[in-house]
């Protein structure tokens, strides 16, 4: 009786060294991957010597220059126009693919039709089909309608659904959902819209907040699209704008500078993510979404 | 109005059927035409017959350099994330208290990596008096010329790559809850250890979803462009010059477009080549628990 005890202590001991083990290696590695991300918030407050001298994450001084600085930028125009950009292409990207690619996983998951497993086929070889490939041509379309630098080119191919994961997620979602609820409400005297919009949109809510968040932090990362087709300056999106503060011509970066104005972009996703990270996570898990 | 009803389904998917003809479907052809071509965007197109691809093979070893460093580039990042990923994920699948501040702090670096900031700060730490340097003399080393010599280039964006593990983890932590715990407990009745349990029991029963990250995550990394356009430019000596930042180069700095059109088909057929081989040897090795393939 007395060994057993001794030995139930025993197994009680070695879990919750197991369990603290654990903490200590989850902790180490979490802290080991996110201290740049802490260093460069602290650094964004430091003169561009303390920068260069010191690992401290807490800055001697907190100086807001390198934020007001780098707002201004060496250009003419400031980061709110590029914020401004950035948002005039992100939102409507966000509206038009939550749209269309509801539309369209509809289509697929709830009507039978001819050639119906051919086109579902289509879709998800998409999925794989590099984007490499499609480039070129696309820029000669759009330079052919002369849309080049404008926002048409980055935004366009989203009214058409052309996000094969976001249909793909909402289809294996819509699939979930007995059709028990469709057909009590075309004895309602519904007709399909109505069941779409009426019944299977709330039902689909949850996924389609997935969909926007990541269709926004896609976009809001996109940098080789607006590379390739925007060119002037006051048209710029965050992210070229950012590129153009590491490339000054003088060859000196105000690394305060730059810093600074990286974190500021940072925080769109930022903020979107620690107040819907549960969304994020629960999305990815379902979806089986790539990053 | 049966027939109606027969077509309504087609009637959802119209923008997306527009859509999939003229983004994907009709420059998907045109990139495959246009590289048979000379096109230079000043005179119109002629068509070459296969002079891109026999040039690109016999008298370009720029780019047939960028294929191997764009292979070095996957072979690099791929298994180590997927390592990284797969093991956080199985500490994280224990009950530990806490667990969702630790899944969103390791889902981060997914959130904010692609990024043009992250790409421009990462060029800062690992610049010759950059914080990465900085703690190397901190405990007593010499910097290291990071983004000066061709193989510590390599490192510093693929472990960018590798950073962003969080969204792999995610898939792999929503795997391993759907194993059944019975199965745990029958194996520890049995006297099964830790490790003999995970690579028995766990690593067979996720396959399908190591199988769906390993394709994914390859696709990605074979095409990645952001990493050395940004913090490398390609150097030095072309030491990071992957395939897609040259396509770039020859298609939107010099202009060649018939011949960057040859040097995307090429990279395509790669991936399309391994995908397959992927595809085609999954049966050998992932388990599909209802006994089905792929």
């Amino acid at each position: 009786m007395q060994q057993a005890t001794a030995m139930n202590n025993q197994i009680k001991w070695r879990r919750r060294l197991n369990s603290g083990v654990r903490y200590v290696l989850l902790t180490a590695v979490a802290l080991i991957m996110l201290y740049p991300i802490l260093w460069l918030f602290g650094a964004s407050f430091k003169s561009n010597a303390e920068i260069f001298s010191s690992i401290s994450f807490w800055p001697k001084s907190f100086d807001f220059t390198p934020y007001v600085k780098g707002w201004r930028t060496g250009t003419e125009f400031t980061f709110t126009t590029y914020f401004i950009n950035t948002f005039k292409i992100v939102i409507p990207k966000v509206v038009f693919t939550v749209v269309s690619c509801t539309l369209t996983a509809y289509g697929f998951a709830r009507f039978d039709f001819p050639g119906k497993k051919i086109l579902f086929g289509l879709m998800l070889s998409t999925l794989f089909l590099p984007a490499v490939v499609t480039r070129i041509p696309l820029y000669l379309f759009w330079r052919n309608f002369g849309m080049l630098d404008s926002y048409v080119p980055l935004i366009a191919n989203t009214v058409f659904a052309a996000e094969p994961f976001f249909v793909f997620m909402l289809v294996q979602f819509l699939r979930s959902v007995p059709r028990d609820y469709d057909e009590a409400a075309t004895i309602d005297g519904c007709n399909s819209f109505q069941i779409l919009i009426k019944i299977l949109l709330p039902i689909l809510k949850p996924s389609l907040v997935s969909v926007a968040l990541f269709q926004f932090i896609w976009s809001i990362n996109d940098f080789l699209s607006p590379l390739i087709y925007i060119s002037s300056v006051q048209k710029y999106p965050i992210a070229i704008a950012l590129k153009m503060a590491i490339d000054t011509s003088s060859g000196v970066v105000a690394w305060n500078q730059v810093i600074a104005m990286s974190l500021i972009s940072l925080l769109p996703s930022i903020i979107l993510f620690f107040t819907t990270s549960k969304q994020f996570v629960e999305g990815m898990a379902t979806g089986g979404i790539k990053g | 109005m049966k027939k109606i009803q027969k077509y309504q389904g087609l009637l959802y998917l119209t923008p997306w059927l527009i859509g999939l003809l003229v983004f994907t479907i009709y420059p998907f052809v045109s990139s495959l035409y246009l590289s048979f071509t000379d096109y230079n965007l000043l005179n119109r197109p002629h068509f070459v017959g296969f002079a891109n691809y026999t040039k690109l093979f016999t008298q370009d070893p720029e780019f047939m350099n960028s294929l191997w460093k764009t292979l070095e580039y996957t072979l690099l990042t791929v298994p180590p994330q997927l390592l990284f990923a797969l093991f956080i994920a199985f500490i994280l699948n224990f009950k530990l208290k806490g667990i969702n501040l630790y899944r969103t702090a390791y889902y981060i670096p997914s959130i904010l990596g692609g990024n043009v900031a992250i790409a421009v700060l990462w060029r800062f730490l690992f610049s010759g008096d950059g914080l990465i340097n900085q703690i190397i003399t901190l405990f007593g080393g010499s910097p290291i010329g990071w983004l000066s010599n061709g193989f510590t280039a390599m490192i510093v964006i693929s472990v960018l790559r590798i950073w962003q593990f969080g969204s792999a983890m995610v898939i792999f932590l929503a795997a391993l809850k759907e194993i059944p715990v019975e199965l745990y407990e029958a194996a520890q009745v049995d006297g099964a250890k830790k490790w003999t349990i995970f690579f028995k029991i766990t690593v067979p029963l996720i396959t399908p979803t190591i199988f769906f990250n390993l394709v994914m995550q390859m696709v990605n990394a074979l095409q990645e462009f952001n990493a050395p356009y940004l913090i490398t430019a390609g150097g030095p000596a072309k030491a990071t010059n992957l395939t897609s930042l040259l396509i770039y180069n020859n298609a939107f700095k010099f202009f060649r477009m018939g011949y960057a059109s040859a040097m995307s088909w090429i990279l395509f057929l790669i991936i399309m080549v391994l995908t397959i081989m992927m595809f085609r040897t999954s049966n050998k090795w992932v388990y599909y628990s209802d006994g089905g393939n792929a």
